[in-house]
């Protein structure tokens, strides 16, 4: 019998022939990653362990980027105390405020993760290197700590669900819609414990950016990883990042798979996720009341990249966040920051009435930096909009693309770019 | 490993880790704190009602969201012996069973279960009672490498002892 992709690269790496799903077996981690959060209890269970430190310092990242710069007092400590750990391991890759980004974002970018690769990550979006046609899952505190002393992890490998994306996506469709929609479709457990395999011809039409997006939610599915073929595509974005080998592996003809959908990208319309899960899902088009809002958040590891930033200052451009609406943009890393403003977009952005942010997950979470009131709603390209996500518990989050934040911002209702 | 023994807490599908652990206290790591929050968005009681013991029992995909283990650090140290869910979400399953919090899974459990039932879990064997309605029902017992893990209870000590 066939491996899938994931199969054939988790074989890889625990040095076996084969593997099949439901298979327990120990791999070895090409990248294990925490942020400020999650760090601490690592480092903290890392020190009850019986070790000489870590068993790479190449092999780790370390990225404060949730409630940094810190938001108080106890977050300070937390960040001292990943720092501290940081400089005691002589850790490579640890990103200070100055230098750091969203970790999801920060990774690519800095060529940490190529095709091929096995990442955990203490973080449950670390599954969006799948766009990169690597392995990543997210995994916790406890797990980080016995990969960064062992640089192993045990799986059980999963079965998969193939989805064969077809043709192109119409004007203003971008990853967040195909996902939402999958979501929509599959529920937030329709993907429990297994891959999500994307193929078919629509993936050409799809830039990297959407790539990471779709990947990145594959969790928000219940998935263990979301994963994408290595096309040309994927391979000038490696090369053009990183400095590290990487592997190209494919999916067997005859790979097993517990179901195949097929999704037609031509007939997909901007799609929205209403409180409180990202399942409920409806398209712009299917709302039929005015839902008014108070803010808009776009940024986060889901759609804090360039193309997300071009997308909305495009929207934004000669038009003005309405008054009385908060809208709240977060470029993803330092470097998408500094691309923004040398395409003028952070100057559209700031004329329209929006704010500007440093990288930080900030209002993801409900961290800071955009808090919502009881009774508040909010359009968010990010990725969660359980209850009292952002803030309050009676506070609202709609899940959106870019464009549809965009567009929402100026009208201060959720509303579709193409309507502007 | 132990049987647990205690009352039944009661909740729906989808308990997310945001609502077990809100972020806003995600700024500690200390499990007695994170216990003064536990499932504070989804419960207000829970903090005052729970009892040494207790067991949650949930429906489908308990723990999805975000992978904090705070999320299972704060049900431990709120007393909580047991979890059992019609299904759990994956991280918080791993996460579970590292830090040595015993969960299992049951739909049927999970669906004749009701709020404050007496329920007794024997892990070894997978079956749990509901005393209260003198009904019995079969969980999935751990595959043995992870039935290691939680006996030495959780993965570093596992680690250690290896």
């Amino acid at each position: 019998m066939g491996m899938t992709m994931t199969q054939k690269i988790l074989a890889a790496h625990a040095g076996l022939p084969s593997v099949e799903a439901g298979q327990l077996i120990e791999a070895d981690l090409d990248l294990i990653l925490g942020n400020d959060i999650t760090s601490p209890v690592a480092i903290h269970e890392m020190e009850k362990m019986k070790v000489n430190g870590v068993f790479d310092k190449n092999k780790i990242a370390l990225v404060p980027d949730h409630f940094v710069p810190n938001k108080d007092i106890k977050s300070a400590e937390h960040c001292k105390c990943v720092r501290e750990f940081a400089r005691r391991n002589e850790i490579t890759n640890y990103f200070e405020v100055g230098e750091m980004g969203i970790e999801h974002a920060l990774l690519p970018e800095k060529g940490l993760v190529v095709a091929g690769d096995v990442v955990i990550g203490a973080d449950s979006h670390t599954c969006t290197y799948g766009a990169l046609g690597a392995f990543s899952t997210g995994v916790g505190s406890t797990d980080m700590a016995a990969g960064m002393a062992t640089g192993k992890a045990w799986f059980k490998v999963p079965s998969a669900i193939k989805f064969v994306l077809t043709g192109k996506p119409a004007e203003w469709i971008s990853g967040k819609d195909i996902i939402l929609h999958i979501i929509g479709k599959i529920g937030v457990d329709g993907a429990l414990y297994k891959s999500m395999e994307f193929t078919g011809d629509g993936v050409s039409y799809l830039s990297m950016d959407d790539r990471f997006t779709i990947a990145n939610m594959a969790i928000e599915a219940g998935g263990k990883n979301g994963i994408f073929p290595v096309d040309d595509l994927t391979i000038s974005y490696m090369k053009e990042h990183s400095i590290k080998e990487f592997k190209v592996y494919e999916a067997d003809e005859d790979a097993e798979y517990d179901e195949i959908i097929t999704i037609d990208l031509t007939t997909l319309k901007p799609t929205v996720a209403f409180p409180h899960l990202p399942e409920n899902t409806k398209t712009v088009d299917q709302i039929k009341e005015d839902i008014e809002i108070d803010q808009v958040v776009i940024g986060s590891c889901t759609n804090g990249r360039i193309d997300d930033l071009r997308i909305a200052a495009g929207i934004l451009k000669g038009r003005k966040v309405k008054k009385g609406i908060r809208c709240i943009v977060i470029p993803a890393t330092q470097n998408i920051y500094l691309t923004a403003m040398e395409e003028g977009l952070l100057k559209i952005f700031i004329e329209a009435g929006a704010v500007v942010s440093t990288p930080t997950c900030g209002p993801c979470l409900g961290g800071y930096m955009g808090i919502l009131a009881d009774g508040e709603r909010c359009v968010s390209t990010t990725n969660r909009n359980f209850v009292g996500r952002m803030g309050h518990i009676n506070s609202e989050i709609y899940l959106a693309s870019p464009a549809v934040a965009a567009a929402s911002a100026v009208t201060g209702k959720i509303t579709s770019p193409a309507a502007l | 490993m132990k049987n647990a023994y205690g009352k039944a807490i009661k909740y729906g599908d989808n308990v997310d880790t945001d609502v077990i652990i809100p972020a806003r206290y995600l700024n500690s790591s200390d499990p007695a704190e994170l216990a003064l929050h536990c499932m504070e968005d989804i419960d207000k009681d829970f903090t005052k009602k729970v009892k040494k013991g207790d067991i949650i029992v949930a429906e489908k995909n308990f723990g999805c969201g975000s992978s904090r283990e705070h999320a299972p650090i704060a049900i431990k140290a709120s007393g909580i012996g047991c979890v059992i869910a019609e299904t759990f979400a994956r991280i918080f399953y791993r996460n579970a069973i590292n830090i040595g919090l015993p969960i299992i899974e049951c739909k049927e459990a999970a669906q004749g279960i009701e709020e404050g039932d007496e329920i007794e879990v024997n892990f070894d064997t997978g079956m749990i009672t509901n005393i209260t309605k003198g009904k019995s029902f079969k969980g999935q017992p751990f595959p043995e490498f992870m039935q290691k893990i939680i006996d030495a209870q959780g993965l570093v000590n596992y680690i250690n002892e290896k």
